[in-house]
């Protein structure tokens, strides 16, 4: 099965192929049909995949020549592992709901088809990220990924903001992904060639100045795909595209990238603590930025997606500080748990039309199974052990803490543990507030519209149980060393909560659950987070105005910029071509002029340029 | 078999000549003024692709080792030959010119520009085709020349009689003038070699490696050529003459211009002025690497702004070849390979390109974007469809051709040749690392205002979308676009070993 590890992203990119140009017929099945078997076929191969790879230390390569240029390659082929293994049957079973969620969801859409196969295109791109075994071949699947969510952000065509929301996702990630390249190029001309496990064993040789600009170039392409600041900006804007999109790139895809290459690359990083040292700072900065954001939102799903913004800082945060299990850990759980959550949103916006929470209100009368299913996700989000969540959000801050305590796996300084403890502990309390008041707005008090919903069809509801019972149970492959610690070949850490720290989590998280619970108590008609102020509520609803800040000091000078170059590219630099033309036509009367048969002129005229002549010869040879 | 190669266009283009002197009206001499074009180029074509099984890998230590060469004395007097070969590095160019030339006749069966005249349109054509490929297969400096300067006159014609607009006559007299400036300097730069190697043949100078020229005159010849190459490519800040002649030009005419006319800049900085005058390159190539990026960073800059979607593409040229002459002046085999798939890259799909904005133009009679608002995905799918594939293929998204020869280019700035500066070279690598960043952004720009959103402005007429004979001659671009993203040693197989002969002069 190892060897046969490229038909995963080949099944679904297949299925965008035949999808994409068949014929369009109003009503047909088949669209749907193809883009559920493509995913569906790599789900069935991932299975015996994991199985296989699932603790083997060293890595099944594959290897196919695909740009040879001067000794510095480019081979196409996969590289599979534990880590790999897990992630692409993440990948392919989120993917799969999310298709057969979307068959309904979309039902009514004309465009469905041309989705159905950009979702397999999606698919098919983080799978080739997941399992590439050449870092040139992942960054394909990596910025197909970033046209993708382009095309998808964009797909309601008459929705204003969607335009502006799918170029902006693609740009910034764009802009990350010009540091990604040349941290690869960097890597790759230093370890000789582009192969992952190339790259890994050339680590021990190449000197840290290499290793920490390298790594961190690589940082600047995470930050972008998996929203850290300062290029997170993209991610809540994203929610224009349709619902299951964003459970798609929250959970398995797009951002879960950024986390997983710092992962498959970790040897790198690792051995350039400057680099970890920076990416705890800015997880740490990250994840509390997120979770105040989500406490200001209205919508539903910009709330979720400040959520993932925040989540994203755990897993990179544990990396910082060497828990690799940890932040692993924390991705699948957040796969299970976020995805859960957008796809119940995405049940309000079917059902009822709107996100909005201060339109929704009382719904848990009529929507009981997303109601349930909401809860056990926001459960898991808080961090409420056992549930999924719970188990992996422990898992890193008890990383951070050892850290903290100076013993962490790697050699990072102590402040970047205390540094990811304290906001980690500290978004503890905003996370569980944000999601109170999420689930006490939309779902409790009375109905602020009047609404007829209802529970959605199977194709919509089955996923979101399978999720729920994910998002319930998933924790547990963490529990045992030789479970989850094992596959990922870090037999050493463990991941088993430490009852002090989850005492601690706990408590901080009854604060937020009960502030905002209180609040609400006092006034279910208003928003519970009223007690922060109209100023602050204002600033986080904005994202701190890092969206205004972005456009003033980078969008608007650029542009200046450019329409400055521009013009003196016209005035000057063309406008001395076009001159010459008046120019010779003067210059062209002047000799005419001189032509007057004096031939004292002429001779001294001859003198001269022969004076020039042999100058030139005498500076040129 | 080269023979065929120049002789089919030379006489499908005589043929169409006199075809065009009997100035007849009928519908047949019309029908066989735009279908005999197609048939010539498409035996061009496969003559062409039949060179491609012939190439390999240069043997003996040959710098240079041409196939299907063919060596006869020409004009004896004056030392010049008929020689004429191809090898990996000149034949993915002379597929690329067949079929651009081959597609463009397809695409002139239908969409033929005002004022009509098939048969001088074609025969016009089939000479600049004639022309390029007797560029890009000519080993002897004069030939070369020649074979350089017979592509101008075709160029001038199309752009001035079917350029449609007013200002035509300006941009194509424009065009003319300032590439024949750079003509002039090749010549200086060719008759400088000739002067001190006493030879024309670019085999026997290639071997040579400069040695038996002085290095001041390596220098002054490079410098000629390094100008005269430069105008064509276009570099910055010669450059201004591109963005008037596309915007004025028929869309056949932008499609060779940019497709094939703008990298015999490209291919004779690789074919003659790095191998023969490698002191002179050594002195000059950081000029060139700094003058590359400078047009990177420019024009990427000026299509921020630009209104004019023909201007805009063109603007693109610059930033493009840009990236391909930043390949050439680190002087390395990755850098020269880069630059060589670029200039494939290029092609197809700034060809693609400008074939697609024809389109628009042709059914909206304007490429101004305010004027044509949004929402073409909404209107002609299939249109918007292609002409978001081609942008996106533009910015150069990896796993689709333009990548590469951008990455690599980058790459080997991180390690130009030994005499070369690597600080410089590493800001250079920097510099044009944020023009990509720059390209993404305006060519999301064009998406944003031209193919996404609701329908509005003047284009909400209903249009046909693209017909079968468009979708005929764009079909190969996309596909081949996908084909070398996907597995560039479509391209890197042919030109990597003989550019690594070539370059040995350099040693590394």
């Amino acid at each position: 099965m190892i060897r046969a590890a490229w038909l995963l992203p080949a099944l679904p990119f297949l299925a965008a192929l035949i999808g994409g140009f068949l014929p369009r017929r109003a009503g047909s099945r088949l669209p749907a049909v193809i883009a559920v078997a493509g995913t569906g076929a790599s789900l069935v191969l991932a299975v015996p995949l994991v199985v296989q790879a699932a603790g083997r230390g060293e890595h099944a390569e594959t290897a196919h020549l695909i740009a040879p240029n001067a000794g510095i390659g480019v081979t196409a082929g996969t590289l599979a592992n534990g880590l790999a293994g897990l992630l692409a049957l993440v990948v392919c079973v989120v993917a799969l709901l999310v298709q057969v969620y979307s068959v309904e969801y979309l039902h009514d859409d004309t465009r469905y088809p041309a989705y159905a196969a950009e979702v397999s295109l999606f698919t098919a791109a983080m799978l080739a990220v997941v399992l590439a075994a050449d870092l040139m071949v992942l960054l394909i699947g990596w910025e197909v990924m970033g046209l993708c969510s382009y095309l998808l952000i964009g797909h309601y065509r008459d929705l204003p903001e969607a335009p502006g929301a799918a170029l902006k996702a693609f740009l910034v990630t764009r802009v990350g992904d010009v540091g990604f390249l040349l941290g690869i190029l960097l890597l790759g001309t230093h370890a000789g060639t582009f192969r992952i496990s190339g790259v890994l064993a050339a680590v021990p040789a190449m000197s840290p100045a290499v290793l920490t600009t390298g790594t961190l170039l690589l940082l600047l392409g995470v930050a972008g795909k998996s929203a850290q600041f300062p290029l997170h900006t993209w991610l809540p804007d994203a929610m224009a595209g349709p619902t299951p999109i964003s459970a798609l790139i929250h959970a398995a895809t797009m951002v879960a990238a950024g986390v997983y290459v710092v992962l498959r690359l970790y040897p790198a990083f690792a051995a350039a603590p400057a680099t970890l040292a920076v990416l705890g700072g800015m997880a740490a900065i990250t994840m509390l930025l997120g979770a105040l954001a989500a406490l200001g939102q209205d919508d539903v799903k910009r709330v979720l997606a400040w959520s993932t913004v925040s989540q994203l800082a755990y897993m990179l945060g544990a990396l910082a500080v060497g828990g690799v299990g940890a932040g692993a850990f924390h991705l699948i759980t957040h796969a299970a748990f976020k995805a859960l959550l957008f796809l119940c949103a995405g049940v309000l916006l079917h059902e009822t039309g709107t996100v909005l929470m201060s339109r929704l209100g009382g719904l848990r009368r009529q929507l009981p199974v997303t109601y349930v299913a909401t809860v056990l996700g926001g459960l898991a989000l808080i961090g409420l052990p056992p549930l999924s969540g719970g188990l992996s959000k422990d898992a890193v801050l008890d990383a951070a803490w050892a850290a903290a305590r100076g013993r962490a796996p790697v050699g990072v300084d102590r402040w970047v543990g205390v540094l990811v403890l304290v906001s980690a502990l500290a978004t503890v309390v905003v996370t569980a507030a944000y999601l109170t008041r999420l689930i006490l707005r939309a779902f409790h008090g009375e109905p602020r519209s009047d609404f007829a919903a209802h529970e959605p069809g199977g194709l919509m509801r089955w996923p979101i149980q399978l999720l729920a019972l994910a998002a319930v149970v998933v924790g547990v492959v963490g529990l045992r060393s030789s479970w989850l610690p094992s596959w990922l070949g870090v037999p050493d850490e463990r991941l088993t909560p430490q009852p002090g720290m989850t005492a601690v989590a706990l408590g901080l998280a009854a604060v937020g659950v009960l502030a905002v619970g209180l609040s609400w108590r006092q006034a279910p008609a208003d928003d519970p987070a009223r007690f922060l102020g109209v100023r602050v509520l204002a600033a986080l609803r904005a994202g701190l105005y890092l969206d205004t800040a972005q456009d003033r000091l980078v969008v608007r000078p650029v542009l200046r910029v450019a329409r400055a170059v521009s013009t003196v590219d016209h005035v000057l630099v063309d406008g001395a071509v076009e001159s010459t033309g008046p120019g010779s036509q003067w210059l062209g009367r002047l000799l005419a002029r001189l032509e007057a048969g004096n031939v004292q002129l002429y001779l001294t005229g001859m003198a001269a340029a022969a004076v020039i002549v042999a100058a030139t010869v005498a500076v040129v040879s | 078999m080269i023979v065929a190669l120049l002789l089919l266009p030379l006489l499908g283009s005589a043929l169409l000549g006199l075809l065009a002197l009997r100035q007849s009206t009928s519908d047949a001499a019309d029908r066989l003024g735009r279908w005999l074009p197609v048939l010539v180029a498409a035996a061009t074509f496969g003559v062409a692709v039949a060179l491609l099984p012939g190439i390999s890998a240069p043997a003996g230590g040959r710098v240079v080792d041409p196939k299907h060469e063919i060596d006869v004395s020409w004009v004896a007097s004056l030392d010049v030959r008929f020689h004429v070969g191809v090898d990996g590095v000149s034949v993915p160019l002379v597929v690329l010119t067949a079929l651009l030339t081959l597609l463009c006749t397809v695409y002139t069966v239908r969409s033929l520009p005002a004022p009509g005249r098939a048969a001088t349109f074609g025969a016009l054509v089939l000479l600049l085709e004639a022309g390029l490929l007797g560029t890009f297969v000519a080993l002897d400096l004069v030939l070369f020349f020649v074979a350089f300067e017979v592509v101008l006159a075709p160029m001038y014609f199309l752009i001035a009689v079917w350029g449609g607009s007013a200002k035509a006559r300006h941009a194509a007299g424009k065009f003319i003038l300032y590439t024949l400036l750079g003509s002039v300097l090749v010549l200086i730069g060719i008759a400088t070699i000739y002067a001190t190697a006493g030879t024309f043949d670019l085999v026997e100078l290639s071997q040579r490696g400069g040695s038996g020229i002085a290095r001041g005159t390596q220098v002054a010849a490079f410098l000629a050529l390094f100008v005269g190459f430069a105008v064509k490519s276009p570099l910055w800040p010669l450059h201004t003459w591109l963005p008037d002649a596309h915007t004025e030009a028929p869309t056949v005419g932008s499609v060779l211009l940019a497709g094939v006319l703008l990298k015999m800049g490209t291919y004779g900085l690789v074919r003659v002025a790095l191998p023969v005058l490698p002191a002179g390159a050594r002195a000059l190539a950081p000029a060139l690497g700094v003058l590359a990026v400078a047009g990177i960073i420019v024009g990427s800059l000026c299509c921020l702004v630009q209104t004019d979607v023909k201007r805009l593409i063109a603007y693109s040229s610059v930033g493009h070849m840009g990236f391909v002459l930043l390949g050439i002046a680190t002087l390395t085999p990755v850098g020269v390979n880069a630059a060589l798939l670029g200039n494939i890259a290029h092609g197809l799909i700034t060809g693609l390109l400008f074939f697609l904005v024809g389109g628009v133009k042709d059914r909206y009679h304007t490429a101004d974007l305010t004027a044509l608002g949004g929402g073409l995905a909404g209107r002609q799918p299939r249109l918007g469809a292609l002409l978001a594939f081609g942008c996106v293929a533009s910015l150069g998204l990896p796993g689709l051709a333009g990548f590469w020869g951008e990455a690599f280019a980058l790459l080997a700035a991180y390690r130009p040749a030994v005499a070369l500066s690597r600080p410089l070279f590493a800001v250079l690598l920097a510099v044009a690392a944020v023009g990509t960043a720059i390209t993404t952004a305006y060519f999301l720009r064009l998406l944003r205002r031209l193919v996404l959103g609701p329908a509005v402005g003047a284009g909400t007429g209903a249009m046909a979308d693209a017909h079968r004979l468009e979708l005929v001659a764009w079909a190969p671009l996309v596909l081949l676009t996908v084909l070398i993203g996907l597995y560039p040693r479509l391209v890197l197989g042919l030109t990597e070993a003989p550019v690594r002969a070539l370059l040995q002069v350099y040693g590394r």
